[in-house]
């Protein structure tokens, strides 16, 4: 578990990249820390490994505090997943994956058998690869070496920024899928900092959603599509994917409010307008009244029946009903 | 082209003592030239903000001409190979310095970022990194300053350190061309020969995963 309590980055010339931001990453989830450029969520990563340091406020780990702990050994201890893929392009892949066993002077034997047990998990065939350099491989080969070398020294935390940016379209989906497999079979700790929401979405457990040094945000990609905090998380999510991540069942009455009538004089079942689609149908299915009397804050706003709420489906369907 | 035979047989003990003389003078003067600017230029990456100074300062000096520079020092160290050497070495500075320091700010900034992140320590990075990486760059300003040094040794001869300067000059002195051309000579096939070696030192030099 990563703890972040009251922490505070302030930059020389005054500008507050982290504005006391208290957090909690859990034990073995995939957590993807989001938001557009600027908004601190590097900062925030980088200082779980001491390359960046609060100004204020404490960072604990496990309920360690970090601070007082010597920041090589944190980092040997802790795997790190860089944008532009970083690998030494002077080593071979082998050296590459070695490094961090290296650096804790594994024995040579457990150093090389490493090597190939990680270098299979992504695929890659140890007999080929392993003599070769990076710059012999694919963007995508290069960043799953990039993958199994932050996992070389077995660390429980894992920090990712951003590391598939830089792919192609087609490598990135592959990277992804293959991430979230991984993380079935290794079951660490990551962090995974990104500004693409359809990633985040894909492979996080939980997300954290950020702004200007602030978190606007914290649940799972579900909680987020279900109940963006407020407008800045939805558009950050995007309308557009909110629907699509959303089936008719899941959306709410208060959003085709227009389609429904204002006037009705005669019984209908009470139901929130917060309530979903479904709840709905299933309500006034099971009721004796056709209609339902929609109320928000208390009052009543509109009126549906079966067919009003067939039309809202038909709008979600073809987005306009002529 | 029968009397440059001639002098080369005649004169060979002689040729053979000042050629013996200039590879020393090169030799040490580079050597010591690549002690001093090797770690010099691995300091200036690490206090960036002076680097541009120092590198200035060496290049003033690559500008005084050589024969001004080797008469400046004449009055203040007397004659002798002593003064030849470290005219030298003041000409072999600024190209091993400004290579070192190009080759290691070059490297890129993503790769030591992963060293760091991974855990290495600052001599880490330097050693396993920084240093591996700017090689081909060092190598080649070693070669470009060895070159420059069996040059300028040449004129090592007018402050009594010898080398083949020496022989050029009683040549000239004498309206001996063959003489002239038995010194020059072999001035130009050294610096031929030191650039073909450290040439493919440098090739050598090159880490395997970034030759294309």
């Amino acid at each position: 578990m990563i703890r972040f309590e009251n922490v505070t980055k302030r930059f020389p010339d005054g500008t507050e990249a982290l504005k006391d931001i208290s957090l909690v990453l859990p034990t073995h989830e995939l957590t993807a820390i989001i938001g557009p450029s600027g908004c601190g969520k590097t900062t925030l990563m980088k200082m779980i490994n001491k390359l960046e340091k609060p100004t204020a406020g404490s960072i604990y780990i496990d309920d360690n505090p970090i601070n007082g702990m010597d920041e090589v050994q944190l980092r040997r201890s802790i795997g790190y997943v860089i944008q532009r893929i970083g690998l030494f392009p002077h080593m071979t892949i082998s050296d590459n994956v070695a490094l961090v066993p290296k650096l804790l002077e594994w024995p040579k034997s457990k150093k090389e058998e490493r090597v190939r047990e990680l270098l299979e998990l992504v695929g890659l065939d140890p007999e080929i690869y392993m003599d070769r350099y990076p710059l012999e491989l694919s963007g995508g080969q290069q960043q799953r070496v990039g993958v199994v070398r932050a996992l070389a020294g077995d660390p429980n935390i894992v920090l990712m920024d951003e590391p598939f940016s830089a792919l192609d379209p087609i490598s990135r989906e592959q990277l992804q899928d293959e991430l979230r497999n991984l993380q079935q079979t290794i079951n660490k700790t990551i962090v995974f900092v990104t500004h693409d929401m359809d990633e985040a979405l894909k492979i996080a457990d939980s997300i954290i959603v950020m702004r200007d040094g602030q978190v606007e945000q914290v649940g799972t990609p579900q909680q987020l599509i279900d109940e963006p905090a407020n407008e800045f998380v939805r558009n950050f999510i995007g309308v557009e994917r909110i629907n699509q991540k959303r089936t008719f069942g899941e959306k709410r009455l208060i959003e085709f409010l227009d389609l429904f009538v204002t006037d009705w004089a005669g019984d209908a079942e009470k139901i929130s307008a917060d309530a979903t689609i479904e709840n709905a149908f299933l309500q006034l299915d099971n009721s004796d009244q056709n209609y339902l009397a929609i109320s928000k804050g208390g009052q009543v706003v509109a009126y549906a029946n079966a067919r009003d709420l067939l039309k809202a489906a038909l709008v979600k369907e073809t987005g306009v009903l002529a | 082209m029968r009397n440059f035979l001639d002098t080369l047989v005649n004169r060979q003990d002689m040729i053979i003592s000042a050629l013996l003389e200039h590879m020393y003078l090169s030799f040490v003067a580079v050597a010591i030239g690549i002690a001093i600017a090797l770690p010099l230029g691995i300091v200036i990456t690490r206090y960036r903000r002076y680097a541009e100074p120092i590198i200035g300062v060496t290049a003033i000096f690559q500008t005084i001409p050589s024969l001004a520079l080797f008469g400046f020092l004449v009055p203040i160290l007397g004659i002798g190979s002593p003064t030849a050497l470290i005219a030298l070495i003041i000409y072999a500075l600024l190209p091993i310095l400004r290579n070192t320091y190009a080759g290691i700010v070059g490297v890129d900034g993503s790769t030591i970022e992963a060293g760091r992140g991974m855990g290495m320590t600052r001599t880490q990075i330097l050693r396993q990194i920084e240093l591996p990486l700017a090689l081909p760059f060092i190598m080649a300003g070693i070669r470009t300053a060895t070159v420059l040094t069996v040059g300028i040794a040449t004129l090592a001869t007018f402050v009594g350190a010898g080398g083949l300067g020496d022989i050029i000059y009683r040549g000239l002195q004498s309206y001996n061309n063959s003489l002239v051309l038995a010194g020059a000579l072999p001035v130009a096939l050294l610096a031929i020969g030191f650039d073909q070696i450290l040439k493919w030192i440098e090739k050598r030099a090159t880490p395997k995963g970034l030759k294309t």
